[in-house]
């Protein structure tokens, strides 16, 4: 399944780690990005939904949504703005 | 006030969390007590204890309905969680003959009446339709009753302020079509925020905890020609709402404690409004912070923050061993392991998440010690995190 913006240069595995694990990993690996590529992170805990997109916009990045990896846990989308 | 130094277990902790317990109010103890030798008996009973007991209840009605600005024959004293369900869905049930079997209420009420809505609407195979909110929680008015026009709507619900954000709801501002009337939730801010005085609100529910009485006193308001019909079983009017035995020395407590707070309200909310702004620049000036709730327009006594990248648990439990009582919304301090649905319906950080709530008797010196612990304790648990 692709990204609402084709595929994302690097996808997060935050699978079975619990809240804020998944914000955490993303503040840790944003940099592994260019700017203006996507950073994905797939992670089943349930703060992740409303977490992803207010790190985005304390971070100053764009949070482009959600979708489901091929196994159906979430899928939560970041463009790296700077 | 006491002294208080970290890890010292033997001395109460700080209260910063008088949103979810506080000990009574003075006036409430020593009401409470008196009551409990006069007011045993059953105030229907036709006997001498239970026409003390009846005068008893009488009394508390009275002094209820006048610190409130509403009708002794509109005034219930009912448990807590049955103020709500009950006062909410009354308006809904006498609704419920026209076919009606929508609810309209806004996403950053009560656990409470968001659990009423949704059995209620799914018995009558109805659904529950949500209000949008900004960003500090405040729903629209106008937006609430464009959703409240449609014909199957039965009643809507919106809280006085919020419990978890502190956010007022601009109740006195809503005016809903004919036909449907409107559900007030105050059990996080009666005796803290007055009631819309005008006839724009039919029902409303309160909770003597948040004005300093015995938490399990719940106040139901039905008022006075409102089109209100018992949901749950029991008899049609609201006089047996609680069900049971009325707690009579629960209704004189509560209702003494609402009168002296009341009388004491301005010059301790003053204080602790200024505490709360004073504690709300200490978290601004902290890295990677949300605010959350409007900063103004809200209760005087609760203010609610999330930290970038920490446990909300950790948090809690590092504010307790430096001597402080906080409560938080995050997902790993609830019991459903969900996040708090406030704060995710805001759009706010769910993680990390602190909601300090201020007693009555706080005093500076508390506050300015939190200040200069909340600054240490975040840095601390950031550099375990590496970020």
């Amino acid at each position: 399944m692709t990204g609402p913006d084709g595929q994302p240069a690097l996808e997060l595995d935050c699978r079975g780690l619990p809240c804020p694990r998944p914000v955490i990993e993303l503040g840790r690996h944003l940099g592994e990005v260019a700017v203006g590529e996507v950073l994905a992170v797939v992670a089943e805990d349930p703060a992740a939904r409303a977490d992803v997109p207010a790190w985005a916009r304390m971070r100053g990045q764009e949070y482009l949504g959600e979708d489901a990896a091929p196994d159906g846990v979430a899928r939560y989308q970041v463009r790296r703005l700077a | 006030m006491s002294t208080h130094t970290a890890g010292d277990r033997s001395a109460p902790p700080t209260l910063l969390d008088a949103a979810a317990g506080r000990p009574l109010h003075p006036a409430a103890r020593e009401v409470l007590d008196a009551a409990l030798a006069r007011g045993w008996a059953d105030p229907r009973a036709l006997h001498g204890p239970g026409r003390d007991a009846r005068l008893l209840l009488d009394n508390a009605r009275e002094v209820v309905a006048e610190c409130l600005g509403v009708r002794r024959d509109e005034v219930w004293f009912v448990p807590p969680a049955d103020a709500v369900v009950r006062g909410f869905l009354g308006l809904a049930e006498a609704r419920a003959a026209r076919g009606a079997r929508d609810l309209v209420v806004a996403p950053v009420e009560h656990a409470q009446v968001r659990h009423a809505a949704a059995w209620w609407t799914a018995r009558r195979g109805g659904d529950v339709r949500e209000a949008p909110v900004d960003r500090d929680g405040r729903v629209d008015p106008a937006a609430l009753a464009a959703l409240a026009a449609a014909p199957e709507v039965a009643a809507a619900a919106l809280q006085l302020a919020n419990h978890e954000i502190a956010t007022t709801q601009p109740v006195a501002d809503v005016h809903l079509p004919e036909g449907v009337d409107l559900f007030v939730d105050a059990s996080a801010s009666l005796g803290l925020l007055d009631l819309p005085s005008g006839p724009g609100w039919s029902a409303a529910a309160g909770c003597a905890k948040s004005w300093g009485g015995p938490a399990w006193v719940g106040l139901m308001l039905v008022r006075h020609g409102a089109r209100w019909s018992n949901p749950l079983p029991g008899e049609p009017g609201p006089a047996d709402a609680g069900g049971g035995l009325p707690d009579v020395a629960g209704a004189l407590a509560a209702a003494a404690a609402l009168r002296a707070t009341l009388a004491e309200r301005d010059a301790v909310d003053e204080r602790r409004r200024r505490l709360v702004d004073r504690l709300r620049t200490t978290a601004a000036a902290l890295p990677d912070v949300d605010l959350v709730g409007d900063p103004v327009d809200r209760l005087p006594h609760l203010l609610t923050f999330s930290c970038l990248y920490l446990p909300g648990d950790a948090l809690v439990r590092e504010l307790d061993r430096e001597g402080f009582a906080v409560a938080s919304g995050s997902a790993c301090t609830a019991s459903t392991l969900e996040p708090s649905h406030v704060l995710a319906a805001v759009g706010a950080l769910t993680h990390g998440n602190v909601r300090v709530s201020l007693a009555p008797d706080v005093t500076e010196d508390e506050v300015e010690r939190f200040c200069g612990v909340l600054p240490r304790v975040v840095d601390r648990l950031r550099a375990e995190v590496g970020l």
